[in-house]
């Protein structure tokens, strides 16, 4: 079995976010890249099934040469190869784009994703590619077995879940509680140097791009209720908060 | 034309696509055109006339058997054809994770430009830039959408829509619909009765690791149901099976922005914050003082949840 698995190279969560240059740049100063959370629980599905059943994984990031750590962190947990397709990620079509391109080249069986990114999180990459690749796409995932040609899945739904099984290839959407996050040994960190990282130019051009930035108003002082008088706040969310 | 990809459940217009009818109406009427609302599967006329109210003045109504049960791939192909058919330039959904899956495949088929997160009407003085929530909540970008076709997500909350007494003419569309999109097979549906939507939910009660354990929840429970509140919790929570994993909130959960989100015995951790820093008032109730979500709160009370739990519920059912 082939299985791509897409990271994204996002600011860590707990960064903090600021722009420079009149609010039109990220400010990297400061900020910690790491894979997308939810593209690790991608990757740690697809070295599961590998580990189980045997399979190669190759590694696809759309971005800048300052995305390598985080592709070498993969190569490191476990994939055996990797992509970088060359390009500042600045749109989802564009992205989606990137990859399916690189898809049609592999013939791959799997193509995991994470849910969603953690910087513009719109949660369509694997859709798109999915239909731009003509096979079915399914987000979000929260388990995977794959039996043969077929896959077993789970998908969270609205106010539940929903068990479905498909035949591959397929294109996915990973979430918790797909696998455990998986942490780079030290003998995995030594391979990962010697790993192939094959970098490819970008094709086509984005179909949207952004103008500047602005942070959120600062919050206001939080109103303390003494515990003694706590009904008091129902009325505050009524008369003062008006959402009640 | 502004068309709306409007979402049905349980035969209903969901109340967010309600509201994207509404916000797809303002980009109408600033566009100079008018918005029309794709309705996919079933749902009686009456029901659906009600985009009208909000401000479509057609519904096109795509209710063959086949698309009775939620399907991405073959509402994604109901859309992308109607898009074609209608010629459409502007299409409008309510962010979920249903709509998503639906209109990534249908950019896929138009080489849609497409932008999620969507927290404002567009601006149209130069081209069409729309402001989106970026960084988990951080931060927002000034998003220029180019595109022949462009598919906007909006979040919740971002229009607060004025009914209008109109009612909208429902046109029945019957769509070529390929045996490939039913490829899968749904073995299993599992799913909450009777319970509010989280995603859809104004009103939020959520519970934390100061819960103590899944069996001390009921006081939560009364608080949320006393309110008509929709229930949440954190990630250790649904980690350790206290609560169903769909209920969990934060980056590696739902996100929400409801109008009230009441915290209790969470500790707020900046992976939590960012599945609820958009709503518009947050409580927190917590025991310790120092606990980092007042820092993000709008209204604060520290105590035990169990103590004071009981007492907003009967302020509450006291105010009815
Ligand atoms: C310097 C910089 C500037 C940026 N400016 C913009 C901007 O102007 N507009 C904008 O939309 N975005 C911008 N981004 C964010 C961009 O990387 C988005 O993440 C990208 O457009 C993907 O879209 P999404 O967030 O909707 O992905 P989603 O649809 O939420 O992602 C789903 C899945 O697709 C895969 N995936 C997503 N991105 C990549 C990738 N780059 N490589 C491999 N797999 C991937 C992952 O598995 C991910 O979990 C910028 C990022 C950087 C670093
Ligand atoms: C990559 C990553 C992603 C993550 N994603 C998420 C996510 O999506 N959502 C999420 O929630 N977390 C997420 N986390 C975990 C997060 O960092 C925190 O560990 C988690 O939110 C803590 O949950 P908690 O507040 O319920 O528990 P705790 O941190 O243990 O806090 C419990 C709180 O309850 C208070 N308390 C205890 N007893 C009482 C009482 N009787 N009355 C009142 N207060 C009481 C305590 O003072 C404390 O503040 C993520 C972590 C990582 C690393």
């Amino acid at each position: 079995m082939k299985i791509l698995v897409c990271i994204s190279s996002v600011p860590d969560t707990t960064s903090k976010i600021s722009f420079i240059d009149g609010d039109t740049k990220l400010n990297k100063a400061g900020v910690t890249y790491i894979i997308g959370p939810y593209d690790d629980y991608a990757l740690a599905r697809a070295v599961e099934l590998k580990e189980q059943s045997g399979a190669t994984i190759t590694v696809l990031n759309v971005g800048g040469a300052d995305a390598e750590p985080q592709i070498r962190k993969a190569l490191a947990i476990g994939a055996d190869d990797a992509i970088r397709v060359d390009v500042e990620p600045t749109d989802s079509f564009f992205v989606a784009e990137q990859i399916a391109a690189v898809a049609k080249e592999g013939n791959y069986d799997l193509i995991l994703m994470g849910r969603e990114t953690s910087d513009y999180n719109s949660g369509v990459v694997h859709g798109i590619v999915g239909e731009m690749l003509g096979i079915p796409s399914f987000s979000p995932v929260m388990q995977l077995d794959v039996n043969g040609n077929e896959a077993s899945m789970t998908r969270e739904i609205e106010g539940g879940k929903e068990k479905l099984t498909a035949s591959l290839p397929l294109v996915l959407g990973c979430q918790e509680p797909i696998a455990e996050w998986k942490i780079p040994n030290m003998r995995g960190i030594m391979t990962a140097r010697t790993k192939p990282l094959k970098v490819i130019p970008a094709a086509g051009s984005a179909l949207t791009t952004t103008e500047k930035y602005s942070l959120p108003a600062p919050k206001g002082a939080c109103k303390m209720i003494p515990v003694e008088e706590a009904e008091k706040l129902i009325e505050l969310l009524k008369t003062e908060a008006k959402v009640l | 034309m502004i068309l709306i990809f409007t979402e049905i459940a349980d035969g209903a217009i969901k109340k967010s696509s309600l509201e994207a009818i509404y916000y797809g109406s303002k980009v109408a009427e600033m566009m100079g055109t008018t918005a029309t609302a794709l309705a996919i599967g079933s749902a009686d006329a009456a029901e659906l006339a009600k985009a009208g109210n909000f401000g479509a003045t057609k519904v096109l109504h795509a209710n063959d058997a086949k698309l009775a049960n939620p399907n991405s791939m073959a509402y994604a192909s109901v859309l992308a054809e109607t898009v074609k058919s209608t010629g459409a330039k502007v299409v409008v959904a309510a962010k979920s994770s249903f709509a998503d899956a639906v209109t990534a495949r249908a950019a896929g088929a138009l080489k849609a430009a497409v932008v999620g997160n969507v927290t404002e009407l567009p601006n149209l003085s130069n081209g069409f830039q729309v402001k989106v929530s970026i960084f988990t909540g951080k931060a927002f970008a000034d998003v220029n959408v180019n595109g022949d076709v462009k598919i906007l997500a909006i979040k919740k909350n971002v229009v607060a829509p004025v009914e209008n007494g109109n009612s909208a003419a429902v046109e029945t569309i019957s769509p070529a619909l390929a045996d490939s999109l039913f490829a899968a097979k749904v073995t299993e549906t599992i799913k909450a009765t009777g319970m509010i939507s989280l995603p859809e939910a104004d009103l939020v009660v959520s519970g934390g690791r100061g819960m103590k354990g899944p069996d001390s929840w009921q006081p939560l429970l009364d608080l949320a149901d006393a309110l008509g509140a929709a229930t949440a919790c954190s990630k250790p929570v649904s980690d350790l099976d206290w609560r169903p994993h769909h209920e969990h909130v934060g980056q590696t959960g739902v996100k929400v922005s409801p109008n009230l989100y009441i915290a209790c015995g969470i500790s707020g951790a900046i992976q939590h914050l960012a599945g609820v820093n958009s709503s518009k008032v947050l409580v927190v109730i917590n025991k310790d003082p120092e606990a980092p979500f007042f820092k993000a709160a709008d209204y604060g009370i520290v105590g035990d949840v169990f103590e004071v739990l009981p007492k907003l519920t009967k302020a509450v059912l006291a105010g009815k």
